[in-house]
């Protein structure tokens, strides 16, 4: 098992953080693990991603030209990145920003309500933890469980009430999924 | 009877390959019995400078490293951070300091290196064959200002002036070696410059106005009648900088 | 062992040094490995070392001279702009045989380049760069985790031959993360007796210097630092190979571009394609017998590198014309390996390795 996740936004979305839960989660399941963030001259404000590997083998190359799972947290990014999702992938996006359709139809692709969903769950700025929920429940890389005890790492005791916040925020993304998948289910049934 | 004058243990017995009525000799003899005279010779490291005084490790009976060209003040950083309890000195010309050295000098003062810089300034490139250097007087005549340093080549580089600017520097004083008289205080600037050191207070230079007799084409009481007449008028003798607490 | 952690490729150097008993850092900010340094002012002073920010690379590489003339183990870090800077100091410590670790977290250049990955300082660092007759030893890490291991291993070649050693990374290898395990051996002994520690215990004045002026002492020292050389040579070449023992096409490929090329050569692989990936782990000296012994069935040999091209000429001088050697590279940028991989097809096409 190989997979790569290709995580874009513009700097200060989380896209980055959501990256690092990704690659603790990996570790946690004892998976080779690679973190390539991409970044530019100016500190604040420009584009971010993130391409994070996860494998059962060595890693050779940390770097794919066709990641089976894209997450977009900005219109730049589809724009930027819809063409080079693997045929069969998926591709999340961030519904709140975007506000374009899809080219592709050969990949699954999900429009999240994350800021809506973000402050429904009492985390206004936790876009990102909505859209990580949504992406561990899309796909099977990762046992959830993983990232919960990175939370917990980061947050030690001092932030409990924080911590529970962005649980709160990464099962409204799941819950998203999961309602996402029973309606697509009963539209072909 | 004790004799008057006896070489000091810090000092190896070779001659000296500087020209005659150089000033080079008195300078290193005099760091040479500071070092004796506080005890520190176990703990003493010297570096040294490219130029006349390259060759300052074969004549100290102590530690010593031979930097590359400025850099002497960088090297020094190093070794006192390693090792803070020893004195470690450096010992350049004007050539070396105070033109392709001026960073490396400048930033070891505004950070407050311990270390003590003892600069020999002869208003030029001596073991090169006497050109022009940042410290040349106005008019002086040396083999790239060979109708005077005018206008176009710039202004002499007070050094002591400059860096008494600075917090980092605690001690700065300007010295010479034209008589006797100034031979005793050249001793006890050097003295004061490595008891600052120690004390951890910072920063110390001791810049020693030096005649050079071969690149100034004077016979050597004339080079140093042209310190004592030439030079002061630009380089004023006197301590620019001395820590609080320590006598002036 | 320890668990692993996630750490950047600089944090990495910064941690794998206070392992291998690094306790001075002297160094200048430069994008992109302003880690290493902020990582070591923050922790040095933990461990009761020093960690001083000069005010150039020149400062900082002498910085450097002086620590290691005092006996210390002693480490710079910086990027392709601040390694020209270093090239004097590199010369100086070269000579003076003073035992220290260099880091070049490379980006793009000539001049002020960029900031992306590079590979274009081989000539400078493998070839010389500074003036004179001296070698550098320079590892090529590939990972993470080699990142700490290499570096190491560098202080321990540093102080086995008293000689200076440059560990290789690159922007991205420098940013990207990676699980680690930090070793927990002892860091390897230093000793140095001819240290400028100050003339304790009634010895003579040790002197570091590098000024040779009779003709015949100074050709003395560099046959005695050439015999160090000759024996590094013999004890230190390094490589690891892929899948070359029925290779058609070698690729030669080190650092970040060999995990891009391992992929590529698996790829072709999959694609019915003999190809088979020589590493050099160690650029200098460069495993050129390894090489020549893994390709010596091989139709041709591709060189891949982020350089317009400059490790393929000691590729080209280890195979000694036995077969075509050619140089797949790009500039700025780590390429994926489907782009090492289609010329690796277009070149088995035209040796006639498969079919159009």
């Amino acid at each position: 098992m190989k997979k790569e996740f290709l995580l874009a936004g513009f700097g200060g979305q989380g896209v980055l953080t959501m990256g690092l839960f990704l690659a603790y989660a990996g570790i946690a399941e004892g998976k080779k693990v690679s973190y390539v963030p991409s970044y530019g001259a100016e500190m604040r404000g420009g584009t971010a991603n993130c391409l994070v590997t996860l494998s059962d083998r060595e890693i050779s190359s940390p770097l794919v030209s066709d990641p089976g799972v894209v997450v977009v947290m900005n219109q730049a990014s589809l724009l930027k990145f819809e063409p080079v999702v693997r045929p069969g992938g998926i591709l999340l996006i961030n519904g709140s920003l975007v506000h374009r359709d899809t080219k592709r139809t050969d990949i699954t692709s999900y429009f999240i309500p994350a800021a809506e969903l973000a402050a429904e769950a009492g985390l206004p700025r936790g876009s990102n933890m909505v859209v990580l929920g949504a992406l561990l429940e899309a796909t099977d890389a990762v046992d959830p469980s993983g990232t919960y005890n990175y939370l917990v790492k980061t947050f030690k005791g001092k932030y409990l009430d924080k911590m529970a916040l962005n649980m709160a925020a990464m099962e409204a993304g799941r819950q998203f999924i999961r309602q996402q998948r029973a309606v697509r289910q009963a539209s072909i049934a | 009877m004790a004799k008057g004058y006896q070489r000091p243990s810090t000092l190896l017995d070779r001659p000296w390959h500087f020209c005659p009525g150089c000033n080079h000799g008195i300078a290193h003899r005099l760091v040479a019995e500071v070092v004796e005279e506080m005890g520190m010779v176990e703990k003493t490291v010297g570096v040294g400078s490219v130029g006349c005084g390259v060759f300052a490790y074969e004549y100290f009976n102590f530690d010593g490293i031979g930097p590359s060209h400025g850099r002497a003040p960088a090297v020094a950083t190093g070794v006192k951070r390693v090792l803070p309890d020893h004195l470690v000195f450096t010992y350049q010309g004007d050539g070396d300091l105070a033109a392709i050295g001026t960073t490396e000098m400048v930033h070891s003062a505004v950070r407050g290196e311990n270390i003590t810089v003892i600069f020999v300034n002869n208003t030029l490139y001596g073991m090169t064959g006497g050109q022009m250097a940042p410290t040349t007087l106005t008019g002086q005549v040396t083999t790239t200002s060979p109708r005077g340093r005018g206008r176009e080549q710039g202004f002499p580089f007070r050094v002591s002036e400059m860096l008494a600017t600075l917090e980092g520097a605690a001690y700065v004083t300007r010295v010479a070696l034209f008589n006797p008289a100034q031979v005793v205080r050249a001793k006890k600037a050097i003295r004061k410059a490595f008891e600052v050191q120690m004390q951890g207070l910072g920063f110390s230079l001791v810049e020693v106005l030096s005649a050079c007799p071969t690149n100034w084409g004077l016979a050597p009481l004339e080079a140093l009648k042209f310190v004592e007449e030439k030079m002061l008028p630009t380089y004023p003798l006197g301590e620019f900088k001395v820590p609080e607490g320590v006598k002036a | 062992m320890s668990e692993p952690i996630l750490m950047k490729g600089n944090e990495a150097v910064a941690e794998a040094a206070i392992a291998a008993g690094c306790r001075y850092f002297f160094g200048y900010p430069i994008t992109p490995q302003s880690e290493v340094l902020e990582q070591l002012a923050r922790r040095l002073p933990e461990v009761g070392g020093a960690y001083v920010q000069a005010e150039s690379e020149v400062s900082a590489i002498n910085m450097v001279f002086g620590a290691a003339s005092a006996g210390a183990r002693v480490m710079t870090a910086s990027s392709s702009p601040g390694i020209s800077l270093m090239q004097e100091g590199i010369s100086y410590i070269a000579s003076a045989q003073l035992p220290a670790v260099l880091v070049n977290i490379m980006r793009g250049a000539p001049g002020l380049g960029g900031i992306h990955p590079s590979q274009a300082d081989y000539f400078q660092s493998v070839k010389g760069g500074g003036h004179g007759d001296y070698r550098l030893v320079v590892l090529a890490p590939s990972s993470v985790q080699e990142l700490i291991d290499h570096t190491v291993l560098a202080f321990e070649l540093a102080e086995k031959y008293r000689t200076p050693v440059m560990v290789f990374g690159d922007a991205m290898m420098g940013q990207m993360m990676e699980p680690v395990v930090l070793p927990d051996t002892e860091p390897y002994p230093v000793h140095r007796p001819w240290a400028t520690t100050g003339m304790k215990g009634g010895r003579g004045p040790n002197i570091v210097h590098t000024l040779y002026l009779p003709a015949d002492k100074l050709e003395q020292h560099c046959q005695r630092l050439f015999a160090k050389y000759a024996e590094i040579e013999r004890n230190e070449q390094r490589s690891v190979q892929y899948l070359t023992e029925d290779a058609d096409i070698v690729v030669v490929a080190f650092g970040i571009m060999s995990r891009v090329a391992r992929a590529a050569v698996e790829m072709a692989r999959e694609h019915g394609i003999r190809a088979g990936l020589f590493r050099p782990v160690t650029l200098w000296p460069f495993p050129a017998a390894a090489l020549r012994e893994a390709a010596s069935q091989a139709r041709l040999v591709m060189a891949a590198e982020i350089s317009m091209g400059q490790m393929v000429e000691d590729v080209r001088l280890a195979i000694q014309g036995r077969v075509p050697v050619t140089l797949f590279n790009r500039i700025g940028l780590v390429p994926n390996p489907d782009e090492i991989f289609e010329r690796i097809r277009k070149e088995a096409r035209e040796v006639q390795l498969v079919n159009g």
